[in-house]
């Protein structure tokens, strides 16, 4: 059936779920859903709400994981509550998907184990479930009620969103990440530039950027208030999508004539690792133009940038070095899998000598929860997403964002640094681990 | 009638209430905690009735539904921004958190001075000088949703009339809506 209007992907997607052959924004559609997650601290909530609507089975228990990974493995007395609660549940419904402390962070843990999927409808009760618009699906955050309504349903309503298109022209310069370029577009548009709306990513500059790459930049699409993000799918996402895919799925992608709300060009080769500085992501500045203050820890992980392109890239910058004996490095692979794979490859061998503390795969540092969480006063380089007032920590405490590089880097030199301060070249270390 | 807290734009969820609480989903527990980074004084001080008046992207960040339940425990009757964050925005509808978006309302109104909110009319009177603003009404299908009583409500009568049986096909999505388009540029859905 042929579309009376051309449309994105995102509108592609929302229409295939709401069995219409066309949507247009503004509108309000009842969408299907194929895949829903929670987590730890949003779980409990929504099985809370889920039993109080008269629910009794979730719609489809291969599609509905709940996943261990904030408060996990447990700190205290009540966090282990709260999990055994998410727990019981999973084992209650028969949850195919429940995932145990230390598996992976959510948003890492799904795609690569293929669970979100090119063209599919996914939601999570956790912001970052944009995440998964990098390989070409809609996915988006909301609450535990919202949650629990599509694990009773199987359904759940959304206003279809205008599109915002970013194009990234050009190559990228060394150094330079998916997330020096998301970033860049927060810090441009602003915390709230896309609030309510999809953003699509896309232009040259992203067909060189690897899964890993892409994932951290539909993560951060929330930072700038965005409904959605996501990718077309090219040939990287559907070979990224063919080694994992669990269950069949149909791609789309939008029409070359779709309308956009806005579009947004980037030259790409004017984009330099760029550096969030307090108490906002959207308070972006390139690196070159940061204060080089003296920081007392370092982070490297989270759902953003714990992936194994990010811990190869740290590890580049750590091997024969020391971490400064004033700072404290954490270092967290976002999965088992990710963990594992950099222990074959000898990157964990490498924090650990360089004095990293590495640790099991949680969120904990990133939201101020555990394993990392900073004093007054304190000021840490992280690779997360979000450098809120209190967010890792003390109200008192600073997060700078950056990409692995720099953080890698700002370890060593016990200050916010770019790699090439330390007399490191991008070319006699890119490509090897 | 109730006080006017009054915060600036881009009012996160970490700081309605840190993660470091979150390891509860005992309302009156959240509420004890709730603005505790931006404004210590909050929950000790707040009264029943009390409204919480703010910027631009009220409630951006995290999906924790933590904040709205926070806000409402704390007795706050309603938040009244210049604009929501999304997620924050159903998540307040969801759990009866009534919210208004009214800018000149923002621009006005003062810290600690005297409101009265009508939720059902959508205005806001100024207690001093019997000034009037008026919010943007909720689109219709987020007031059925509130005539429910928040979406749990919504969604019991909906399971009801199924039998309870979970439902896979898709529904007449764009009847329930009224219409393709037809909730206009409300604030449903988001």
């Amino acid at each position: 059936m042929a579309a009376p209007r051309p449309m994105t992907i995102t509108e592609k997607i929302l229409a295939a779920h709401a069995g219409v052959p066309w949507v247009e924004p503004g509108q309000l559609v009842e969408v299907r859903v194929d895949f829903l997650m929670a987590n730890d601290i949003t779980a409990p909530l929504a099985i809370r709400a889920f039993r109080e609507m008269g629910a009794t089975r979730v719609f489809d228990p291969e599609r509905v994981a709940i996943v261990l990974s904030h408060f996990a493995p447990s700190k205290d007395i009540r966090s282990a509550d709260q999990c055994k609660v998410a727990r019981e549940f999973a084992r209650e419904q028969g949850l195919v998907h429940y995932y145990e402390m230390g598996e992976g962070i959510e948003h890492a843990l799904l795609p690569d184990r293929g669970l979100v999927l090119p063209g599919e409808l996914v939601l999570g009760a956790d912001s970052h479930t944009c995440t998964y618009g990098a390989v070409g699906c809609f996915s988006t955050g909301v609450g535990s009620t919202d949650l629990a309504y599509a694990m009773a349903t199987g359904e759940t309503w959304l206003k279809v969103p205008e599109t915002l298109k970013f194009v990234y022209y050009n190559r990228l310069q060394p150094w330079v990440t998916g997330k020096d370029l998301i970033l860049y577009t927060i810090g441009r548009i602003s915390c709230d530039g896309a609030t309510y709306k999809a953003m699509e990513f896309t232009g040259e500059a992203l067909a060189d950027l690897s899964m890993d790459g892409r994932l951290a930049m539909a993560n951060m699409a929330i930072e700038a208030g965005g409904k959605n993000g996501i990718f077309n799918p090219d040939q990287r996402t559907l070979d990224y999508v063919a080694r994992r895919a669990q269950r069949p799925c149909s791609p789309v992608w939008s029409d070359p004539d779709a309308e956009y709300a806005e579009v947004y060009e980037f030259d790409a080769a004017r984009i330099e690792p760029q550096v969030a500085l307090p108490w906002s992501p959207d308070n972006v500045r390139p690196l070159s133009e940061v204060e080089r203050v003296p920081i007392d820890q370092v982070f490297i992980g989270s759902c953003t940038n714990g992936r194994l392109d990010d811990l190869r890239t740290a590890a580049r910058i750590l091997r024969g070095r020391r971490v400064h004996p004033e700072v404290r490095a954490i270092v967290i692979p976002a999965s088992r899998d990710i963990y594992l794979q950099a222990l074959k490859e000898g990157l964990i061998e490498i924090f650990m000598a360089a004095g990293c503390v590495v640790s099991a795969s949680t969120c904990g540092p990133c939201l101020g929860g555990h394993m990392g969480v900073l004093g007054k006063g304190e000021r840490c380089v992280s690779t997360s997403n979000r450098n809120f007032v209190g967010r890792m920590g003390h109200p008192e405490s600073e997060s700078y964002l950056a990409n692995p590089a720099v953080a890698a880097a700002s370890a060593v030199a016990g200050r916010l640094c770019h790699p090439e301060e330390l007399g490191i070249r991008y070319e006699e270390v890119a490509g090897v681990a | 009638m109730g006080r006017v807290w009054k915060y600036g734009d881009d009012i996160n969820t970490d700081v309605i209430i840190p993660a470091r609480y979150l390891f509860t989903t005992d309302p009156a527990e959240l509420a004890a905690h709730c603005m505790e980074d931006l404004d210590p004084s909050f929950a000790s001080g707040v009264r029943p009735g009390d409204v919480i008046v703010a910027g631009r992207n009220f409630g951006c960040g995290s999906s924790r539904e933590h904040a709205p339940v926070a806000i409402r425990a704390a007795g706050v009757r309603c938040v009244i921004a210049r604009s929501f964050a999304r997620i924050f925005y159903r998540n307040a509808i969801n759990v009866g958190l009534p919210i208004l978006e009214c800018p000149d309302a923002v621009v006005a109104l003062e810290a600690g001075e005297e409101v009265e909110v009508d939720l059902a009319a959508g205005t806001i009177r100024r207690v001093a000088t019997g000034e009037t603003f008026q919010a943007a009404p909720f689109p219709p299908f987020m007031q059925e949703i509130l005539r429910c009583g928040g979406l749990v409500e919504y969604a019991r009568r909906k399971l009801a009339a199924q039998g309870a049986q979970p439902a896979r096909a898709t529904q007449a999505a764009q009847g329930a809506a009224g219409g393709g388009g037809g909730a206009g540029r409300g604030a449903a859905g988001r």
